[in-house]
């Protein structure tokens, strides 16, 4: 038996923990490259105490995460209530989303990035760490990935991230003065002129409002879990797999609907297309539509409404208004 | 079998035994200053085991093994007759217990952590919360509390290892019910 091998046999159990310790925070806190792993990977080898010991910290540190939760103990004032009422949530801050785009530009930096889809558009962008973004109809968005952070803006619109976690490098996505700092995992979010939606498929993220400061209101959300946020107000409600998914049909250039008014289902195509469904009847407005219809043919929506519902459509160029 | 396996089954199947085993260790082990060490003993040929087949049931698995290497140690030590390891089905201990609700879990969960925090060192609690509740990186824990970074790591380093010690090896907040 060689020296090295000999001090590892007769190494104490708390000089191990010790180096465990080493190692977990090297790869929580610091830039981690495949050279690092393979170090890491060679110290495990060497004792199956060492991955006892490894892996009992790695355990009980990521069960500390949960910890984040505590957060709105602190702020309060994060209100779960039942689905229907965010709907009712007032506008408020039209003027907000504006301030926050004036300023965003002026501060403008080398290494930030603006991606912006077209009415109708759709994009994915693609990061060399394996997260993805993509842009739904008529976004702005600006990133900032450096290997110190990974910041991303939106600035309008809608999109979905699928993000590869990385503690030492959280992946922040800011929308006017809400923040959602995401702990691996895939999430929309949607924001128009009053308010912003974030909904979570998978995995976990925090959602933070910052207007209030310090009385910041922060939540950690769970798979299902949708946010409807204004500056001045949040809910929290719930949404079956299913409904979650319709929301996500932009993806494939479809937009379903099940028992939704066509007011509310001309308002969805209308952000896909220039050419705006306009209803002019309030009776017509309240009947409900049902089915797929793919987001960029306001022609398939429009028929729908002649031969389902025995409707006059009328074609005036720019607008296409259904009546009865 | 692939380590990622061993290692999600190691976290979920047999820390939480830790606390029980712990018990087990000092009552059956009286150079109390060597229980840390079995622990560690015991996880690594656990893990060993795991890595040729993961066992169905991991607790009586885990005590069987820790019931063995006390055996040895004592035989090896010559110091305390070897009637005086307990037999772990004696204390209860090697018997399977049904799996507690999801909801008390989580709420048990959050209390254990708190707990667990309150333990900590006033300045290395303060780390561990900008890390674990900010999610802060240490460049940035540094700065709020205007110290390097070097400290930083060493106050992490030591939350890590209490946390550890209190989350699955003290029987009062957290391991065994």
């Amino acid at each position: 038996m060689s020296n090295a091998e000999d001090r590892i046999e007769n190494a104490k159990p708390d000089e191990i923990e010790t180096r465990a310790a080493d190692w977990l925070y090297r790869a929580q806190f610091s830039e981690w490259s495949s050279a690092d792993q393979a170090e890491l990977d060679r110290w495990l080898a060497l004792s199956s105490n060492h991955v006892a010991a490894y892996w009992r910290l790695k355990a009980a540190w990521a069960r500390a995460e949960t910890l984040s939760a505590l957060r709105p103990l602190d702020g309060g004032a994060v209100e779960r209530r039942a689905p229907g009422l965010a709907l009712k949530v007032a506008a408020v801050i039209a003027v907000m989303a504006v301030t926050a785009l004036g300023a965003s530009q002026f501060l403008s930096r080398s290494n930030e990035r603006t991606y912006r889809t077209p009415v109708g558009g759709h994009e994915i962008i693609s990061f060399s760490d394996g997260s993805k973004i993509e842009l739904n109809t008529d976004t702005v968005l600006r990133t900032r990935m450096t290997t110190a952070e990974r910041m991303v803006w939106l600035d309008k619109g809608e999109a979905y991230f699928q993000v590869k976690h990385d503690s030492a490098h959280p992946f922040i996505v800011v929308a006017g003065e809400h923040r959602i700092t995401d702990l691996g995992t895939k999430f929309l979010v949607h924001r128009d002129a009053s308010d912003l939606e974030v909904a979570l498929l998978e995995g976990r993220v925090r959602y933070v409002n910052d207007a209030g400061e310090p009385a910041a209101k922060a939540t950690l959300l769970a798979p299902g879990d949708v946010v409807t946020a204004t500056t001045s107000t949040m809910f929290v409600t719930r949404k079956p797999a299913r409904a979650l998914a319709k929301e996500l049909s932009w993806r494939k250039g479809l937009l379903i609907f099940d028992n939704t008014p066509l007011a509310e289902a001309a308002g969805q195509i209308n952000r896909y297309n220039r050419q705006k469904v306009v209803i002019a009847d309030p009776r017509v407005a309240r009947m409900t539509i049902d089915g797929a219809f793919p987001s960029n043919s306001v022609q398939a929506f429009t028929d729908a409404a002649q031969t389902l519902f025995g409707l006059k459509v009328e074609n005036r160029g720019d607008e296409i208004v259904i009546s009865r | 079998m692939p380590a990622p396996e061993v290692e999600a089954w190691f976290v979920r199947e047999v820390l939480p035994l830790e606390a029980a085993l712990m018990h087990y260790l000092q009552a059956s082990y009286r150079r109390t200053s060597d229980i840390a060490d079995l622990r560690q003993d015991v996880y690594a040929a656990v893990i060993e085991a795991a890595h040729t087949q993961i066992p169905h049931r991991a607790r009586p698995f885990v005590f069987a093994i820790a019931r063995n290497m006390l055996i040895n140690r004592i035989r090896r030590d010559r110091v305390v007759p070897f009637e005086t390891v307990a037999d772990p089905d004696e204390l209860g201990l090697a018997a399977d217990e049904p799996a507690p609700d999801r909801a008390v879990m989580a709420r048990e969960e959050l209390r254990r952590l708190r707990a667990a925090i309150d333990q900590l060192p006033p300045r290395c609690r303060e780390a561990v919360v900008l890390a674990r509740v900010e999610e802060l990186p240490g460049r940035e824990i540094a700065r709020r509390m205007g110290i390097n970074e070097t400290t930083v790591s060493h106050y992490i380093k030591t939350g890590m290892r209490v946390l550890a010690d209190v989350l699955y090896g003290d029987e009062k907040s957290g391991g065994a019910p």
